[in-house]
């Protein structure tokens, strides 16, 4: 078997690579009914269904975001009514300065709503996908470099409960893996 | 259906060929082709076209470098703007440069929400073409305000001056919209570059270059547990940007439709500004994709003629729409029967900026009209041809509406004309310039197709194709 990194430092997991990505898709089918908890599938753009057929759940970045956009209505809510209504009421041409002025500001509001919902969508996304990072084991392995090209792979951690080097290894071939490879940090 | 796209239809039946999709990638492309063939746009050596386009087009930028700090070490008043017409080129060309960025936003997030796979190939440079226009934009009501180190004034920020800001203004609202739209189509547009950024760390050979990508990749692995959440940052992004992309330019039409000025005060703005802005931004876009593929010949296969002629249906279309509401504006100055509504209309269509109002008209509402037939749609050269003509018809479309309402004020001893400067003249060449070259640049040193979004849409990257149902 092949080993990527440095082999005195602790293994990260088994990786394998794949050519297509209904290979892929079929292979994670079977390592999420196999009972794998901690493994990832790498793809060169995201695959339709792959969440189902690895178990997992629907993102929770939506939910977030709906926070950020609620935080973002109320900060928009306090910076126009506080102000213009309440420390520093500004009369321009009899326009009321209490509640009745609302429509006014809806524009304000619905601008920062969404804006404070775009910084939680993205900036919420990089956090949940542990980004940025400088390192990461997998790079250690060069063909993985194909991963942003057109090729497919899938590693089962080390640190699954359920991993045996040699029962995965028999396994992620019985997927039809190749280049089945142990992934080492540096 | 898994293969709903086919590459071949020799042998299906008739019926099974008029339920077929035609392919979105033409010549059988793979993946590897794919990604290899984008990132070799960026990868070889600097080409000599690219020089020659790119040194006038900085020449320009520094025009226009020239101009600003002239403006501002002299003062507003080297602007042809005067009393009555306070507002001209620079509002003009503000509302012409932030049209143009609508089309943008339109392919990436409502095309997105649609489900029109096609929109893949072209999202990336229409996006940056976003970017770049309303940066293009940002400059004119930023030297407006006079006195550009006041510029924070239009910031809700308390001090010692006690001037806080009045946000029924719409011309508050502008600064947030516009604010916000930038920021989120600078968030959407590196979002969507994150993983091609990652082709491009992965490809790279030099170490500057590792170094360059690696960070804007910023450690990405795409792996499905990184997707999932990317996938959904995405969809809900594209979510947020199409109301927002719809409130800018009715927000900028405020800007003109809450006054109480003859020929601006009318509830049909934003409606028209929005459809007026997709028509001249979808111009924009042919015009310089259909050179660059020109150039890079391949990317026939990615951005096809059935691009094209979708885009110049979506021109006609929305052209039909501007048709309308210049119409419909005609009709209701009449039908209102407010001599002053009727006046502004009247000087409009036969007074001194004659020129500008049926220009305006033959440019927006005749010329796409050539779009009916599809031999015009599906030639480059044609195409690119009529597209100049929502080019300067939109440019038109808001001086007539600013310069031709502003010069008739209500006592005829107010009126006037408005006359360009020099520095009116260079700053508008100047911006084109800094378009241009910002977006040299970006085909540069980005990759212009959005490489991971055309290989999901390729057959192959159904999980079930080539199985049988």
């Amino acid at each position: 078997m092949d080993v990527a990194g440095d082999p005195q430092s602790k293994a990260y997991g088994l990786a394998a690579e794949f050519d297509s990505a209904s290979q892929l898709y079929h292979a994670a089918e079977k390592i999420r009914d196999a009972g794998y908890k901690k493994f990832d599938v790498f793809s060169p753009f995201p695959i339709h269904g792959m969440d189902d057929a690895m178990g997992l759940k629907r993102s929770l970045l939506g939910k977030l975001i709906f926070i950020g956009g609620l935080t973002g209505f109320l900060t928009a809510v306090g910076l126009t009514f506080i102000p213009s209504s309440i420390i520093y009421p500004l009369i321009v041409m009899g326009k009321p300065t209490n509640l009745y002025t609302v429509p006014a500001f809806f524009p304000i509001m619905f601008e920062l709503t969404i804006l404070l919902s775009a910084f939680t969508a993205v900036f919420g996304m990089l956090i949940m996908n542990g980004l940025p990072r400088l390192h990461h084991p997998m790079f250690n392995w060069e063909r993985f470099k194909r991963v942003s090209d057109d090729k497919f792979f899938c590693v089962i951690e080390t640190r699954d409960p359920k991993f045996a080097e040699r029962d995965v290894k028999d396994f992620l071939e019985s997927l039809g893996g190749q280049n089945i490879t142990r992934v080492h940090g540096d | 259906m898994a293969d709903a796209t086919v590459h071949t239809t020799e042998n299906l039946t008739p019926d099974q060929q008029a339920v077929t999709r035609p392919p979105l990638v033409l010549n059988q492309r793979k993946m590897g082709w794919i990604a290899n063939y984008v990132s070799s746009i960026v990868e070889d050596k600097t080409p000599i076209w690219w020089w020659a386009c790119f040194l006038p087009c900085l020449a320009l930028t520094g025009v226009l470098g020239f101009c600003i700090v002239y403006l501002v070490s002299t003062g507003v008043g080297v602007w042809g703007n005067n009393h009555p017409v306070g507002w001209a080129w620079d509002i003009t060309n503000f509302v012409f440069w932030i049209g143009i960025g609508h089309a943008g936003t339109l392919i990436s997030a409502i095309l997105f929400l649609t489900r029109q796979k096609w929109r893949t190939s072209i999202n990336r440079a229409a996006e940056a073409m976003t970017l770049f226009a309303v940066i293009c934009a940002a400059i004119y009501p930023g030297l407006h305000v006079g006195r550009v180190w006041m510029a924070w004034f239009l910031a809700p920020v308390p001090n010692a001056n006690a001037i806080w800001q009045n946000f029924r203004s719409p011309l508050l609202w502008d600064v947030f919209a516009v604010s916000t739209y930038f920021t989120v189509s600078v968030l959407f547009w590196y979002t969507g570059l994150i993983p091609d950024l990652a082709t491009l760390r992965d490809r790279a050979t030099t170490k500057i270059k590792k170094f360059f990508y690696g960070t804007l990749a910023l450690g990405w692995r795409g792996g499905n547990r990184q997707w999932r959440h990317y996938e959904m940052a995405y969809l809900l992004l594209a979510g947020l940007s199409t109301p927002l992309v719809l409130s800018v330019h009715s927000v900028v039409s405020f800007d003109f439709a809450t006054s109480v000025i003859p020929g601006w005060h009318t509830t049909i703005f934003p409606p028209y500004f929005v459809a007026g802005a997709i028509f001249g931004g979808f111009a924009m876009v042919l015009t310089i994709m259909i050179p660059a593929c020109a150039i890079y010949k391949p990317l026939h296969d990615l951005v096809t003629i059935s691009h094209v002629d979708k885009m110049c249906k979506v021109i006609v279309f929305t052209g039909s729409i501007v048709g309308y509401a210049y119409i419909m504006e005609l009709f209701m100055a009449w039908y209102s029967a407010n001599p002053y509504e009727r006046a502004a209309f009247w000087y409009r269509a036969f007074g001194p900026y004659w020129w500008a109002y049926w220009s305006m008209m033959f440019c927006n509402v005749i010329a796409p009209q050539i779009f009916w037939f599809k031999y015009f749609r599906t030639h480059l050269v044609w195409v690119w041809i009529i597209c100049q003509f929502p080019n300067a018809g939109m440019w038109y479309e808001r001086f007539v509406i600013i310069a031709t309402t502003l010069s008739r004020d209500f006592i005829p001893s107010a009126w006037g004309q408005f006359h360009p400067t020099w520095v009116d003249i260079w700053m508008f060449i100047g911006t084109f310039g800094l378009f241009f070259t910002l977006f040299l640049l970006f085909i540069r040193f980005l990759p212009m197709i959005c490489m991971f979004e055309v290989k999901a849409v390729l057959p192959e990257a159904d999980p079930h194709h080539g199985e049988k149902h």
